[in-house]
């Protein structure tokens, strides 16, 4: 029978839930690597016993862990684990915490240290830590970050060594980027699954952009966003994207959770249209396509940017099966009164069992789940620490 | 052989107790006592200084026998209780967060 492995990444340490195939009872392992932060865990879909996470502290900087059996152990990569009794010799290991943004012209075109800062003056670029991690489609050694302040990095020694993909913040427009409330991270990354050379990312908040030549060259891909807080508020960038999800079978058709507006593309982002449609409120940060139907997705409506909770105290996913615009509202199982919680950009999957589970997690700590496709839901759990990331992992 | 005191997070990291020893070659300064706690712990690279620049961490400072020896240069010689192993060097992150 097949089994699920959810991923959930918390403000104090990561934790993986499994269930067979029926998704009724959870066993809960955690908290791995207690009281650091876990911005995202995502497993392999080349090989599911390979797992990444990334975990940061403000005090100890960024950590990658690694595990190659599902989740039950987990190493630094390229560091050995425990004690070494004696020094080692040669260079130290243990690189696998250390983003170096790359500013050589031969990479990126010409060298770029400095972006946008709040008040329109420049800044240095500074890492402070990684936001999300995407594997590969078909190496379960290569795999993307997504870091703060915004830049692409890649490993392809199964995060031991990291490398800028430093096209993108060299293509141009980096000088204009600026951080957004919170931060300037490259959250969203996109693989195509039918060409390798193509990749979808997003910035908060610069926009979001698009490779077709595996990270040489990019491009912005905002056209048809509107962002009224913007001197030009159809600028070529600096658009607060908060998400962008594809369904595998049509990577041309992108849908996007912006600042406000939820959006749609049906030409790989080369322009969007709005389809937020009767949503109670356009603001949010996860959106998610169904396994099967890729006409169908999600959406959690928040309140404001200013109010960062759901509308009138109550939980409540979003579904079209249109691809927009008509919205119906999915509550059932959820709390309908007293529900001040957000949900973060990284913390809404589904998993691909025949009857689709859509899982998502919220900053008070619960994990809801719905083993049909949103039409009933339940908490896995319900007392975790501020969730930052949900994943799962469908097993044979 | 040289004492270093680590704070909690990062004896989980590095899988040990709150206390290592180490030995360190040539003069004792802060330099020399994290180059070769890295290099025993080579997972605690990047989390006390920065892997290339050397600067410490902002968030963490360094304390032996009783005094902060945070902003004191990284080749000044830390008092003999520390060379001798009868005083720990220790790293202490910063209480923050009310």
């Amino acid at each position: 029978m097949s089994k699920v492995r959810v991923l959930v990444g918390t403000r104090k340490g990561a934790f993986v839930l499994t269930s067979d195939g029926k998704r009724e009872r959870w066993d809960v392992s955690g908290p791995h690597f207690a009281g650091w932060e876990i911005y995202h865990v995502k497993g392999s879909p080349a090989d599911p016993n390979r797992i990444y996470a990334s975990q940061t502290s403000g005090w100890f900087g960024q950590i990658i862990q690694r595990s190659d059996d599902g989740g039950k152990t987990w190493i630094q990569p390229g560091t050995p684990p425990g004690e070494q009794k004696t020094p080692q010799q040669g260079p130290a290991k243990g690189e696998s915490n250390k983003f170096v943004y790359n500013t050589s012209p031969e990479n990126g075109g010409r060298p770029l240290t400095t972006h946008q800062w709040y008040d329109g003056t420049q800044h240095p670029w500074e890492f402070k830590r990684v936001w999300h991690l995407e594997p590969s489609l078909a190496d379960p050694d290569t795999v993307y970050a997504g870091v703060e302040d915004a830049a692409l990095f890649r490993s392809t020694n199964g995060g031991q060594n990291w490398e800028e993909i430093a096209g993108l913040r060299g293509h141009g427009t980096g000088p204009r980027w600026q951080p957004g409330a919170g931060g300037m991270c490259l959250h969203t990354i996109v693989l195509d699954p039918s060409n390798p050379k193509r990749m979808f990312i997003a910035i908060s908040a610069a926009g979001s952009f698009r490779t077709d030549d595996g990270g040489k060259s990019w491009r912005p891909i905002n056209r048809g966003l509107k962002s009224p807080f913007l001197p030009d508020p159809t600028a070529e960038i600096g658009h607060c994207v908060h998400r962008i999800a594809a369904h595998k079978s049509r990577p041309n058709v992108l849908f996007m959770q912006k600042h406000w507006d939820v959006m749609r593309s049906d030409d790989g982002g080369d322009s969007w249209r709005e389809v937020s449609g009767n949503l109670p409120t356009d603001f949010g940060f996860v959106i998610d396509v169904h396994a099967h139907e890729p006409e169908t997705i999600y959406v959690v409506p928040i309140k404001s940017d200013s109010e960062h909770f759901p509308p009138e105290g109550k939980l409540r996913v979003y579904r079209s099966r249109t691809g927009g615009n008509e919205w119906e509202a999915l509550s059932k199982g959820l709390p309908q009164s007293d529900c001040y919680v957000n949900v973060l950009r990284d913390a809404m999957t589904v998993d691909s069992l025949d009857s689709c589970g859509v899982y998502f997690g919220t900053t008070g700590g619960q994990v809801y789940a719905s083993r049909d496709a949103g039409n009933n839901w339940a908490p896995i759990v319900r007392d975790l620490p501020a969730v930052y990331s949900v994943e799962v992992q469908t097993l044979p | 052989m040289i004492r270093v005191v680590l704070p909690p997070h990062l004896r989980t990291l590095a899988h040990v107790g709150m206390e290592v020893s180490i030995n360190v070659p040539g003069a004792i300064t802060q330099r020399s006592i994290l180059d070769a706690l890295e290099s025993c712990y080579p997972m605690l690279r990047g989390t006390i200084r920065d892997h290339d620049t050397k600067q410490r961490r902002p968030f963490l400072r360094f304390f032996a026998c009783g005094e902060d020896w945070s902003l004191e240069s990284p080749d000044h010689p830390l008092p003999q209780a520390v060379a001798q192993g009868t005083e720990p060097f220790l790293v202490i992150g910063a209480i923050a967060g009310g």
